[in-house]
């Protein structure tokens, strides 16, 4: 009789453990929108048919406390996640998501520098680029120094009400150079400069917070060039609307993969991070968004008109500026303090 | 209840012993009824307390709590007791801080304990990061005071080790006082925040000033326009109270949203005045104050409009009628007659306005300027983000008692009790 209860008990367990393993489908979390109709067309149906692994697609808005929760309690149900590069850093810092092997995603040196993290891959790059209405103005400004330049483009500028991306902006304005951009932010001297330059322009600054607003602002001529996102730019041109980018002094940064921390599909997410992280997946990717690929194969598999539009493309990163998360994790508190009693003022 | 008694008490001094009974009797059917009163709005004042004074008083308490050095450190916390805050700690609080520092990475609390840090000593997060990663150092090494201070300099400066000697209590007036301008220096006594990071004596200033200012705009328009509802015929009356309640009833997100554009540089309004020769250049109209008054004084109007109306409404035109007949100027009797009936309504309506204008975020976000912002625009910021809910509190929790004053001043200059909302 004991034997049988034995027996049985270690049918059911090895029961739960078969359902356990088939119902090994890979729920990837992203930040939805027309990001994640991209991201369904270029990986997870593509992933499904090369491996046969149902890919379940989830949205969120970047909780953090969510994934703490889970990680915590031990109930990890999101297997692979899409973060922004602060709260990578932070996760991985508190060990809220996994280290990843990347023998098993790729080669290091084919990503853009900076995509490959220790506990992230980059999945697109997306960049804050200075934009105008070619409508109204004739000839462009070609960098932030022109930005600063109201005699020759007289109007209202709009930028982020924020210090982040501002006082980089601000500095490259001032003539440093944009890969000396954190280390002069870095010191107290620097950030009077930023701040002094930033008073030049105060009173033609018309001040933006959602990313939906720069081009409109644009768009109805209330400003003749902004700071902006260029996915948003982008959208608005494929609505026939006149905007123009410039790259010059652009600053880009990631949207990653990571893993939670005790995902029981580690497997299956390392191998849909490897197959995301592949040229001609992140090709498909970057013809239905206009976020540039992390990977640098996939860049000449891509048209080359798409190419001139995307972040990564070799002549637009070339002059650009990589945003410093550690920098901004240790400084933000204290230069958005900073920011907001200069705006107040 | 007063009344009732009288007779009793008359009752009861003819008839000494039966009316002993009888005062005792109606006495506690008196209690009862009050006890019977009393249970049925209980429900409530349970729901008032669990559902207002809680959550507010348990969040309130949030802007003076200061767990996170003390729940991360208690080994430093025990040890640097003893350092005078002059040079540098002793050996001891090295060796502790490496001890808890590794301890809480192991158990998750660096985020907690970085992001508390990094607040009074910018840089400490990826001090205490980079630590982390370093340790435990294996061998021990002989002096945790030399091996912390050749991993990173920033230990051999005394300032980041008075950061946590001035954390060492769970209650800290640190975010009461930045919300006020001020700070623990190094000395450990209350100074002045650096001019560039003092910011929200000016915003409170701001706040009260912006609320009075649509007080008042909203108050000269209110008061012409509850008095032509109140003498126009019915008919007509009903049609423009009508008008008056049809904004008050459409989202505020969606007139903030038509303001932005009647407004903007190339608005309705600006192109208007351009087409008919007004104006040369557009007027900035919007994301700017004069915006933001626009669109709180529309917005606000009808609180103003209905306590005024419905004052005036139950005012007898015959005391008018009368004064002028008795050969009162029609403005003097209009001042000294009509008016003084009105003050309940007038007060009712500024108080009502002027509380609701100093909470206002939505309107000031979208249609200001950085420095049209009030208080709750920083609220906001805090809560959502950069997640320092200790400043957030204390801001809303001034912001709380700075309106409990003035309605304390309010009621002892008005009377709370001349308060008529209809």
């Amino acid at each position: 009789m004991k034997k049988c209860m034995k027996a049985l008990s270690l049918a059911v367990v090895a029961a739960c453990c078969a359902q356990a393993a088939q119902a090994a489908d890979l729920t990837v979390i992203s930040f939805g929108g027309a990001n994640k109709a991209a991201q369904e067309k270029a990986y997870y149906a593509p992933f499904t048919k090369a491996t046969g692994i149902k890919v379940v697609g989830g949205e969120y808005n970047g909780e953090m406390a969510k994934v703490k929760a889970m990680v915590d309690t031990k109930s990890v149900s999101w297997d692979v996640l899409e973060v922004e590069s602060p709260e990578l850093a932070r996760g991985c810092d508190e060990g809220m998501f996994e280290k990843l092997d990347y023998s098993k995603i790729g080669n290091k040196a084919d990503f853009v520098p900076g995509a490959a993290q220790t506990c992230g891959v980059g999945i697109f790059v997306w960049s804050t680029v200075l934009a105008y209405n070619a409508d109204k103005l004739k000839v462009g400004p070609t960098s932030w120094k022109d930005f600063w330049d109201v005699k020759k483009f007289p109007g209202k500028r709009g930028m982020r009400k924020g210090a982040k991306y501002t006082l980089e902006v601000a500095l490259m304005a001032d003539g440093v150079a944009p890969k000396d951009v954190y280390k002069v932010l870095a010191t107290p001297a620097g950030v009077d400069r930023a701040f002094k330059k930033l008073d030049q322009l105060k009173p033609n600054i018309q001040w933006w917070e959602a990313g939906a607003q720069p081009p409109q602002y644009l768009v109805s001529g209330d400003v003749v060039m902004s700071s902006a996102y260029n996915g948003r730019i982008a959208n608005t041109q494929k609505e026939g609307k006149n905007l123009k980018i410039v790259w010059n002094g652009g600053m880009y940064d990631f949207d990653s993969w990571a893993i939670p921390k005790g995902s029981p599909n580690k497997d299956a997410a390392l191998k849909f991070i490897a197959f995301a992280s592949k040229p001609e997946n992140q090709k498909v990717y970057s013809q239905n968004i206009a976020y540039g690929p992390t990977n640098k194969k996939a860049v000449p598999l891509l048209d080359k008109q798409l190419v001139a539009d995307l972040p990564t493309a070799p002549q637009n990163i070339k002059s650009g500026v990589a945003v410093d998360v550690a920098f901004w994790a240790d400084y933000g508190e204290s230069l958005e303090q900073r920011f907001n009693a200069w705006a107040a003022k | 209840m007063t009344a009732s008694s009288a007779p009793t008490t008359a009752v009861a001094a003819t008839l000494p012993e039966a009316g002993r009974s009888l005062k005792q009797k109606l006495a506690r059917a008196e209690r009862m009824n009050k006890l019977k009163s009393q249970l049925l709005i209980l429900p409530l004042v349970l729901f008032i307390l669990l559902v207002f004074v809680l959550p507010i008083t348990s969040l309130l308490f949030k802007s003076v709590n200061n767990p996170e050095v003390v729940d991360a450190m208690p080994h430093t916390v025990k040890a640097i007791s003893s350092w005078s805050g002059r040079a540098l700690p002793p050996e001891a609080v090295y060796a502790a801080a490496a001890q808890d520092i590794q301890q809480a990475h192991d158990d998750q609390k660096l985020g907690d304990l970085g992001k508390r840090l990094n607040m009074e000593v910018a840089g400490y997060r990826s001090l205490l990061n980079k630590t982390a990663r370093a340790l435990p150092m294996d061998p021990a090494p002989k002096s945790y005071k030399e091996a912390l201070t050749n991993l990173d300099e920033r230990w051999g400066d005394p300032a980041y080790w008075q950061a946590i000697r001035r954390n060492t209590s769970t209650q800290t007036p640190f975010y009461l006082l930045a919300a006020m301008d001020h700070r623990v220096d190094d000395l450990g006594e209350i100074s002045r925040s650096s001019p560039d990071q003092a910011i929200y004596l000016d915003i409170f200033t701001r706040t009260f000033w912006m609320s009075l200012v649509v007080t008042a705009i909203a108050l000269a328009l209110a008061y012409p326009l509850a008095y032509l509802l109140v003498n126009l015929p019915t008919r007509t009356s009903n049609l423009l109270m009508i008008l008056v309640l049809l904004p008050f009833w459409t989202s505020v997100l969606v007139r903030v949203a038509a303001w932005i554009v009647l407004l903007q540089s190339g608005g309705l309004i600006n192109s208007t005045m351009q087409w008919l020769g007004m104006i040369d250049h557009p007027l900035q109209l919007v994301f700017n104050r004069t915006g933001v008054y626009i669109s709180m004084v529309h917005i606000l109007l009808p609180f103003m409009i209905l306590p005024i109306y419905s004052v005036m409404k139950g005012i007898s035109p015959s005391y008018m009628k009368a004064a002028i007949s008795l050969g009162c100027h029609p403005f003097a009797s209009f001042w000294r007659v009509y008016f003084p009936q009105t003050v309940a309504g007038i007060s009712a309506g500024a108080l009502l306005v002027f509380i609701l204008s100093i909470g206002y975020y939505i309107t000031p976000a979208l249609l200001g300027s950085p420095n049209d912002q009030m208080v709750s625009y920083f609220v906001a910021f805090y809560t959502n983000t950069s997640i320092n809910w200790g400043m957030a509190t204390a801001l809303g929790g001034l912001l709380l008692a700075a309106t409990m004053i003035l309605y304390i001043v309010y009621n002892w200059l008005v009377g709370a009790k001349s308060l008529r909302l209809g």
